[in-house]
Formats: C-alpha cells, structure tokens, sequence
C-alpha cells in the first residue's frame, strides 16, 4: 500500500513535477523502505541486499547499548549526586525534573535513571538530528544528491560524545560544522576525508573548552564536580584511582571492572565499554567495521603504553607514564573511538595493509597525546583526526609497493 | 642527545612550519596536486632547509650578530650588522637553491620538470626564510639548527604530502562549483591543522 502511495506521488518530485526541489526527500523515504530499483544487471558485480543505507542503519541501531546505557548512567550518576548534597539544575532541564521527579528527585530504579538521562540526552541529539538533517536536506536538494543514512550514523555518534550538560546552541553549532564543512562541502557521504562528527566536535572542543571538558560538565546536577578518570590521574596519579594499590581514601577510586562496565564520569556514550562491545561485536562480525583497523589501534596502544611505562619511575611529575595499558582501554573515549570512529570505512584508510598502519597511527598518537601532552587528559579524537589526514598517503604508499611487487614478479 | 630529538619532534609536529604556522602556502597549496610531485618537492625543501639553516647560524655568529666580528680585529669588535640579516639569509637560500636546481637539472630531470618554476620559487618561500628567522630569534646553537633546519624541512615535506593524499583523493569528490580547486584546498588545509591542533601544548 505504502509502495503504491509512493508510486502514485512519485512523478511530482521528477524534473518538471511541482515538487521538483523535494525529490531528495522523496528519494530517502523510498528507499528508506524499499529495496533502490536500480541494481547492476551486468556480470562482475557483487550482488547483495546489503547497500550504503542498510550498513550505516546498521551502524546506528549498534550505537543503541551504548545509547541506553549513557542514558542510564546520566540518570545514575545524578542520583547519587543528589545523596551527596548536589541541587536540581537551574536551567530548563531542571524544570523537566521538577516535573517528573518533583523537589527532592530521589532517583534509583533502573526506569528512573533512564528517564533522567533522556531528559538530557533527547535533547541533545533531536537538535543534533534536525539541525543536521537540515544541512544535509539542503545540500541535497540544492546539489542534486541523495539523503542517505550516513548522516543517522554521523549524528547519533556526535550526539553520544556530548557531555550531558552541553548547551543546545553549542550541538547545534557543532553539528552544522561537522556536517557542512566536515562533509557536504566535498560533497556529502563518502567524499570527505575527516570523520564528521569528530570534525564537528573538535570544533567544539578547541572553541568552548569550558563547556565540553573540566570537572562539571560530566554530571548533570548543580553544585556538583566529578573530574573523568582520566583527568584524575593526570592530576592525582594512578594511585588516586587505583584501590588496589592506593592508600589514600578518595572518592576518585574506581575499581577496573567498573571503569570496563562504564560507571563512571564522561561523555554520554563513551564510558562503558561493555555496552560498545555488544553493539561493537555486530559491526565487527558483519564486517563493516574492519577488525583490521582495530587490532591496529590495539597494537600501537600496547606497545606505546609499553614504551612509556618502562620510563616510568615513582617519583615522575607525568602520572600518565605509569598508567597501565589494561586501564588505558577502558578509560575515555578509547573503546568508543577505536569501535566507532576509526572504524569509519570513508576517512580510513581503504587497503588491508594500509588499515593496520592506520590503527596503529592511532594508537601510538592516542597514548602519546594521553601521556605527553599535558593539555589534553583525553586524546582518542585529536588521535583519530590526525590518522584520517595521513590515511590517503598510506594507502598510496601500500597500492604503490603492491604495484612495484608485481612489476618485479613480471 | 634528548635535547636534540625533542627539538626535531618539536619542529616536525608541534611547530610544524605549515599546519601550525601556515608559512610556505604559495607552494604548499600550489604543488600539492600529486603525491610525488609533492614529496618531490618535500625532499627538496628537507635539503634546503638542511642546508641554509646551519650557515645562516654561523653567518649570524660570525659575522652579522653584535660583537661577532672581534675575531678580525679590536676595531670591529663592536660592530653590529644584524640589520644585514634578511638580504645575508635570503643570499645564502638563493644561493642553495641555485646549486640545488642545476643538481636536479642534471640528474632527475623528470622531477626538474614536474616542480617547473616553483624550484626556484623556493628562493623565496616563506617556510625557509622562517626556519632561519626562528633559529636567529631562539639563539640555536650550531648543532640545534642543524637538528631544527632538518625537522623543520621534514615537517613542512610532511605537511605538503599528507594535503598531496588529501587531495588525490578529493578528485573522486562532489565539491559545490564555487568551492572547486583552491578554495576546497583551503578548507582542507584548515581541517588538517585541527588534526595537527592535537600537538599543541606538548612542551618538550
């Protein structure tokens, strides 16, 4: 029925028709749907019900742990902000829970922090999805292109590296940046060479520091700091988290298996890397995300963390010489990054070879912007947009030797 | 040793000469259209660089700096010809590029004629000029502006074949008519330095 309606109306959006400007949209409803009619009739061609919209569809409903856990968690920490002595927010948001929690939100089920986390995180990426989709609405019917779901993937992962507080007009700003100058301008999906949502919030990063980073964004309360893991141990030292080993009674103590699960502060989406995992293993396994890339960044990691470890000493003024390698993959946004962002199949690196020099790039870049670069306590973003620039000089260099291998082979 | 290596690091990434400082952007934009041209040319400012940095050095310690001409003599031991600096420094790149350029002439012409007139034009990129300016301004002894002449060259190099890959991929983009050849190059160049931002703050 839907298929008839959407032939019936079909001709208006062809050249000619009074809806000509919205044949985009009419484009990515149809095939939003259904299967593209035009399929490859001649040989040589893999044939496959899987295209472009149905892998990044699939990317974006394996960001949905992630997602929810974020969310839970937004909630989770808030309550037990608010047992700490912490106020209801003063801004809109804190109308919000007025309204569904009343004076005093005594937080704790499940359902709860959830909702908490919504009242946050919905907002957040609703203004990621409209005001990008409007970008990319524009650009299409303007330059003749289709709308297709890179921009769902491009812009739930924005949504989910948003720290809670984030101010609306500032993911607004972001988004446009990501999506206008990070991609539509060489042409939309598949022709840009950075990742648009990293585009989109390095921007951001680098223009309002205050906002997206620091102790009181994380957790969505007043009167309330909580610095990241990895700030911690810049500031404080491994011990500070570390209870094993530490002596001193803090409240920035984390144990490993905590930090794994994601109970602790950061952005919306990154903290848990068990939640990344289950929809990371989906992506993996399908092949869409190319394991390559993150064995590469598993490697490099291991052995710059290796490297700086051994010149560690205990009296060392850097504290991020000393953090294992164990911590440092589940700390930050590594797991999120490694998974989602680098794994981009359009800013990486195309060729198998090249992939792993990719990974590996990233992972050195990672620790090394971690550890010796005490600006910035977090560095898997700065590291995955450095690896995007010299992606399309690996893969010269590895299409360049396989030339020269099978000219000498004759 | 440590000295030396964190001053290359320094100058390839952290001050890189392109990404960071935006000098040497006639060329850097202009010459970026194939990765070996480019790395061509990348090999040649290296060289350069390698070269004019250190006898700039022993130029300004000997002969242009304050007081660095008593060793001819008491009477010119307070002689200051440092305002000489730009013509002495800008002398000594033509001189290095000339060489450089019958060199190439005469034993890879094809990279002679894919760098075209922009080999001599090294002369007077900015980037080469800069690297001797910042090596006066910083006081570098002999041995670190040998070391900074080269990680500055190997920055630069770096920069200029990372916007070559860039940009052979972008010939397969969908650029808007307004937009196409300098101005998405541009844009490029301006999304490379917020990956190359990722260094700023290291102090080494």
């Amino acid at each position: 029925m839907i298929r008839k309606f959407l032939d019936n109306i079909e001709p208006h959006f062809h050249k000619g028709g009074k809806w000509e400007k919205f044949y985009a949209l009419y484009e990515a409803v149809d095939t939003g749907l259904y299967k593209d009619p035009g399929v490859t009739k001649s040989s040589s061609h893999v044939r496959d019900g899987v295209d472009l919209k149905r892998i990044m569809i699939t990317v974006w409903a394996c960001t949905f742990p992630a997602m929810f856990f974020g969310m839970w968690l937004v909630g989770h920490n808030a309550g037990v902000a608010y047992e700490g002595g912490a106020t209801i927010p003063s801004d809109w948001h804190g109308y919000f829970i007025t309204m569904m929690f009343g004076d005093t939100p005594a937080l704790g089920s499940i359902f709860n922090n959830v909702v908490y986390g919504a009242i946050y995180f919905a907002p957040v990426y609703a203004v990621t999805f409209i005001v990008g989709g409007f970008w990319e609405v524009l650009f299409a019917a303007v330059r003749g292109h289709e709308v297709n779901e890179g921009f769902f993937v491009s812009s739930v992962l924005f949504a989910l590296i948003c720290p809670p507080t984030i101010p609306l007009w500032q993911v607004a700003l972001g988004i446009s940046f990501g999506i206008v100058i990070g991609k539509e301008v060489f042409g939309g999906t598949g022709k840009n060479f950075l990742n648009p949502a990293l585009t989109g919030r390095a921007f951001l990063f680098f223009a309002y520091p205050a906002q997206i980073s620091g102790d009181t964004v994380w957790t969505a309360v007043d009167g309330f700091s909580g610095a990241t893991p990895l700030s911690v141990v810049v500031n404080d030292g491994y011990n500070a988290i570390n209870n094993t080993i530490g002596t001193v009674a803090n409240s920035n103590v984390v144990e490993w298996f905590d930090a794994f699960a994601g109970f602790v502060q950061g952005s919306m989406g990154e903290t848990s890397t068990i939640a990344i995992l289950l929809g990371g293993a989906v992506i993996l396994i399908m092949g869409i995300a190319s394991w390559r890339i993150v064995a590469g960044v598993l490697i490099g990691s291991f052995l710059t963390v290796a490297l700086f470890n051994s010149l560690a000493e205990p009296d060392s003024v850097n504290q991020m010489l000393a953090l294992p390698w164990t911590w440092h993959i589940v700390l930050g946004g590594f797991a999120f990054g490694t998974i989602f962002m680098a794994t981009d199949p359009i800013s990486a690196s195309m060729t198998n070879k090249g992939k792993y020099a990719f990974g590996i790039l990233i992972g050195v870049m990672v620790i090394l912007i971690r550890v010796a670069n005490p600006a910035y306590p977090e560095g898997m973003m700065l590291a995955i947009l450095f690896a995007n620039i010299f992606a399309p000089l690996i893969d010269h260099f590895v299409v360049q030797s396989n030339i020269k291998r099978r000219l000498a082979r004759g | 040793m440590v000295d030396y290596i964190s001053l290359f690091i320094k100058a390839v990434f952290i001050e890189n000469m392109a990404l960071a400082f935006f000098l040497g952007m006639c060329t850097f934009i202009a010459l970026s259209k194939k990765i070996d041209a480019a790395i061509g040319l990348g090999i040649a400012v290296i060289v350069v660089q390698a070269v004019t940095v250190p006898l700039n050095n022993l130029l300004y310690t000997y002969i242009l700096s304050e007081g660095a001409l008593s060793w001819a003599g008491e009477d010119l031991a307070d002689v200051d010809l440092s305002f000489l600096g730009y013509l002495a420094y800008i002398g000594v790149i033509a001189a290095c590029v000339q060489i450089m350029e019958m060199v190439l002439d005469k034993y890879m012409p094809a990279l002679y004629n894919a760098l075209g007139v922009f080999l001599p034009l090294i002369t007077v990129n900015c980037a080469i000029l800069g690297a001797s300016l910042f090596m006066v301004e910083r006081d570098y002894t002999f041995g670190e502006s040998v070391v900074y002449g080269i990680g500055a060259g190997v920055g630069w190099a770096l920069a200029i074949a990372c916007l070559a890959g860039v940009r052979e991929k972008l010939k397969y983009s969908d650029v808007p008519k307004g937009l196409q050849g300098l101005g998405i190059t541009f844009v490029s160049v301006g999304l490379m330095s917020l990956g190359f931002m990722s260094f700023s703050g290291i102090s080494l």
